[in-house]
């Protein structure tokens, strides 16, 4: 009952989140102008504002937030480690390099999101297969690896970015502190996105037993290394195709599950579709400031993120602790 | 009908020879208790024999199969384990804790029933955490975590219990609440149960077979009255006993 509440509730946010972001721009288009366009009834400009750019972007958002929040819940998971995030195996270094070059090379939209989508893919592999080297697949094994991964990567991209000329640096700069105006086309996105998320909310209980540890888990009757490389690949999927979307925005991913989590979600067959809710609607209302706040400039989604975040998760923090201390 | 079987066991953890060629096995309503000295490898032989990790050579049978050959799910239907430690990264809360050990039980889609929460509930119940249900599992001190993870146990009702240390940070009244809780288990519900313990008292009070592991590979293995001797244990702990008469049998005591 409580499950369903909180789904509802994470639902009506999203819809006016979605609802906020269509309705604010350059253009003003209120309400009437809104239903106008919904209905097929709209003049011609708003409705290719609303159904060209407006709706394509939000969906964009939406799916980005919910991709980077699954992927983040999925990290925490895999590593026991509440401070994980969705790169912290370094598959946005991959990504970031990837796209890069695309940048450098003048590649178009296409070209910047395949070189992206291959290079986070690459550095997943990366990871996984040095990682993997020994045979013995442990948990810090595998986090040392994607941190130093990171790091390594890191090091390309700010080579990439002082071999860069001044005018490819800003849109540089965007792509690593994350833009949703390359997300023209969040289908595939989508698409991947359902899939993933239905994929991990059948393996919810098997979740929620691993965050007990992998003997816990093995000792009732999860075969924990099939499920660690599933979920791996997993979160790693999802991150690549969050990164590939809109670039490396930071914040979403780690703080969306763990919003969940002192608010006492901690179920994973709800917390996983709530991450995802909560982390879509969360990055519609990040874009929807970023490109209104100081409008007509547009400002990397990931300052606003964070702007938005912080001050949510200090305040749910402080809240969550007040909870924790009566429960004592 | 033996449960649990080995056949030429030999395990070793880096210069330590647990056991050498153990021929060992144990039966619906035994109480058994492995003793030996830190390291020798009693925690490592739990393990190994719940197949959480491989053994170096010799058989492990479940039922008569194979223990590498079942899958881990019907592994976790017979065989149950209470670890030493508990590790939470995450908080959860009591009744969710003890839910979990219904996994193995339960199909991959399938929801925790009516049926499962009685379950859970009841377990709370025999280890005296009813009123906790809704606690989160960090903020319970060390005795609760420790009967948190016996109602787990018997949540998961598998038929061989694998009880490593089950009366750690427990107090006096609660280890013997808890030995009385698994005696009843073992002699109703024909569990079997595999105890490593340091208490060599309450161990021959609540034991009935003793598996002494001498940490050279060298293990002894028998009834009290014929492993629990003045040669065998001070060999095996390397120290002084004096043997008392108790209410309960024999005491031993260090000098």
């Amino acid at each position: 009952m409580r499950a369903l509440t909180l789904l509802a509730f994470l639902l009506i946010l999203t819809l006016v989140s979605l609802l906020i972001s269509l309705l604010s721009g350059s253009v003003a288009i209120g309400w009437q102008g809104l239903l106008a366009v919904l209905s097929g009834t709209g003049d011609g400009v708003a409705t290719q504002i609303i159904m060209e750019l407006r709706w394509p972007r939000a969906i964009a958002a939406f799916t980005t937030g919910a991709l980077l929040s699954v992927a983040g819940a999925l990290m925490q998971v895999l590593l026991r480690n509440p401070l994980a995030d969705p790169y912290v195996l370094g598959v946005s270094g991959g990504a970031a390099t990837g796209a890069l070059l695309a940048l450098l090379l003048g590649l178009g939209s296409l070209g910047l999101h395949s070189a992206a989508f291959g290079g986070a893919l690459f550095s997943m592999l990366l990871v996984f297969g040095l990682a993997h080297g020994s045979g013995n697949w442990t948990t810090s094994r595998l986090l040392l690896t994607g941190v130093v991964i990171a790091a390594g990567w890191g090091a390309v991209i700010g080579f990439l970015l002082a071999l860069s000329p001044d005018q490819a640096l800003r849109g540089m700069l965007f792509w690593l502190m994350g833009d949703l105006s390359y997300a023209s086309s969040p289908a595939a996105g989508l698409l991947v996105l359902t899939v993933g998320l239905l994929l991990a909310i059948a393996i919810g209980r098997s979740l929620n037993i691993f965050t007990q540890g992998e003997q816990t888990a093995a000792a009732l009757g999860i075969s924990v290394v099939p499920l660690r490389r599933f979920l791996y690949l997993l979160a790693s999927l999802l991150s690549a195709t969050a990164v590939t979307l809109a670039g490396s925005i930071g914040f979403v991913g780690l703080i969306v599950p763990h919003m969940l989590r002192l608010a006492g979600v901690r179920d994973h067959r709800l917390l996983l579709p709530a991450a995802a809710l909560l982390g879509g609607s969360l990055l519609i209302i990040a874009d929807t400031l970023a490109r209104t706040l100081l409008a007509p400039r547009q400002l990397p989604v990931g300052i606003l993120t964070a702007l938005v975040g912080v001050p949510l998760f200090l305040l749910l923090l402080h809240h969550g602790r007040n909870v924790h201390g009566e429960a004592r | 009908m033996p449960l649990l079987e080995t056949s030429g066991l030999c395990i070793t953890i880096g210069n330590t020879r647990v056991c050498d060629a153990l021929d060992f096995s144990i039966a619906a309503g035994d109480r058994c208790c492995i003793l030996g000295r830190n390291g020798t490898g009693k925690t490592t032989l739990l393990h190994t024999l719940a197949g959480l990790r491989p053994a170096q050579a010799g058989d492990i049978k479940l039922h008569d199969q194979s223990l590498q050959q079942l899958p881990r799910r019907s592994i976790a239907r017979h065989i149950g384990l209470l670890f030493q430690d508990h590790n939470d990264a995450f908080p959860a809360n009591v009744i969710e804790t003890v839910l979990s050990g219904r996994h193995p039980w339960m199909g991959p889609l399938q929801w925790e029933s009516e049926q499962d929460v009685a379950m859970a509930r009841a377990a709370l119940r025999a280890v005296d955490l009813d009123d906790m249900e809704q606690r989160i599992v960090t903020t319970l001190s060390g005795g609760e975590r420790r009967r948190l993870g016996i109602a787990c146990l018997l949540t998961q009702d598998p038929q061989l219990q694998l009880l490593d240390e089950p009366t750690n940070h427990l107090d006096i009244h609660h280890q013997i609440s808890m030995l009385e809780l698994l005696q009843q288990q073992a002699r109703q519900d024909h569990k079997a149960q595999l105890f490593v313990m340091h208490d060599i008292n309450l161990a021959s009070r609540y034991c009935n077979r003793f598996l002494l592991l001498f940490g050279n590979g060298e293990t002894a293995q028998g009834s009290a009255s014929e492993v629990l001797t003045h040669p065998h244990l001070e060999r095996l702990y390397q120290h002084p006993l004096q043997a008392v008469a108790g209410p309960h049998g024999t005491l031993w005591l260090p000098e």
